[in-house]
């Protein structure tokens, strides 16, 4: 069999992604996202 | 019957494809031309573009960038963060299963025409693209390139993503002659690639996910981590190859099971004679066989 990544760890790294978004949030990225999502992106069209 | 475990990844691909971009609204003239509301906060885990008329998600890659580029040039901690965790739970799953736009290219691969495998020297260095868009494109040149203004730009949708055009530029500029007046070079050269992408798409299985896609790259980084896995239980394996000759992304799963390359689809997995891989979380507990010790049974018949 091969070997393969502890499970104990993955589960133990996804409190930490979790907690990277809860710092983005408490950093208020989430408003910079909304801002830039609900305005047509010209970037994204190949206008801009 | 053997098609009916991919029918219903097709449908569930064409059904995440269609609820994610359930804003009718956007494609009917007038303003606003796309969805303006708070679901917009969050990202849906596959590619697809918060400019398509009728998208009620994020994209996850623009929305690093979107605060990549911003004037305090931060970390995009939520948007990220909010990756790894998908990456963590299932890896490149979504990739397989809910991504429009990988499921866009599969549609453009049934086209019945001669199909090209590239060759092994130049594929596995392509391979890596993927990686470096993400770090370039993605990561750096949005975090450091700044105008006169002081802000910076998201250098992979400006300049590379044919989601971006196919998804948000062509139904905006059909739908809006304004938009239409103001097409220059970027549109053109955005509008090759997205042509490039298609043509390409025809002749070899998911060109964009298999060498440009940075979201495909940065899910692969968590493939051998993530706690959805597959796992080949060496003892039933018979190393017929059929696994391998099933897959379109050409990962050998008897070989590499967790590659980054695998979009967790499962066609190996049902086309195993000796249903020795299996998929899921924790890939799941050994066989009687593997914890005896017993040695692997001989190849079946329909294995040979
Ligand atoms: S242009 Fe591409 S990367 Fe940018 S937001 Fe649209 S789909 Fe995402
Ligand atoms: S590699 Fe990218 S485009 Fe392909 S399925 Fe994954 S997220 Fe979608
Ligand atoms: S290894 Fe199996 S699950 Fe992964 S992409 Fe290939 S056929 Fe699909």
């Amino acid at each position: 069999m091969k070997r393969e990544f502890p499970l104990k760890v993955t589960i133990a790294l996804i409190p930490v992604a979790i907690a990277c978004m809860v710092f983005g949030i408490y950093r208020g990225e989430v408003a910079t996202v909304l801002s830039k999502a609900i305005n047509i992106c010209m970037e994204c069209i190949g206008l801009g | 019957m053997a098609n009916h475990p991919n029918a219903l990844r097709k449908c569930v691909q064409a059904g995440w494809g269609i609820l994610t971009n359930a804003y009718i609204k956007g494609f009917l003239p007038g303003l606003p031309p796309i969805y303006q509301g708070n679901l917009k906060q969050v990202c849906v885990p596959g590619m697809n573009c918060y400019s398509c008329p009728g998208a009620l998600g994020s994209c996850p890659i623009g929305a690093m960038q979107a605060v990549f580029d911003g004037r305090h040039r931060q970390f995009a901690f939520y948007v990220v963060g909010y990756a790894a965790l998908i990456g963590l739970v299932v890896g490149r799953f979504v990739c397989g299963w809910l991504c429009l736009f990988g499921l866009i290219q599969e549609l453009l691969y049934k086209i019945p025409t001669p199909k090209l495998t590239i060759p092994a020297p130049a594929d596995k260095p392509l391979r890596y693209l993927k990686y470096l868009i993400l770090l370039v494109m993605v990561f750096l040149l949005p975090f450091i390139v700044r105008s006169q203004y002081g802000v910076g730009e998201p250098f992979f949708c400006k300049y590379v993503c044919p989601v971006g055009t196919l998804e948000g530029g062509i139904p905006l500029v059909l739908l809006n002659e304004a938009l239409r007046a103001t097409l220059g070079w970027l549109f053109r050269w955005k509008f090759f690639l997205l042509i490039m992408c298609v043509v390409a798409s025809v002749f070899i299985y998911r060109p964009f996910c298999k060498y440009l896609c940075p979201l495909g790259a940065f899910y692969g980084l968590f493939q051998k981590v993530s706690l959805v896995r597959m796992r080949v239980d060496e003892h039933v394996c018979v190393d017929c190859g059929k696994c391998a000759r099933a897959c379109k992304m050409n990962v050998d799963p008897h070989k590499t099971p967790n590659s980054n390359e695998c979009i967790r689809c499962r066609e190996c997995v049902n086309a195993c004679p000796m249903h020795a891989l299996s998929m899921g979380i924790g890939a799941l507990k050994p066989s009687a066989g593997e914890e005896a010790g017993e040695d692997a049974p001989a190849p079946s018949a329909e294995a040979q």
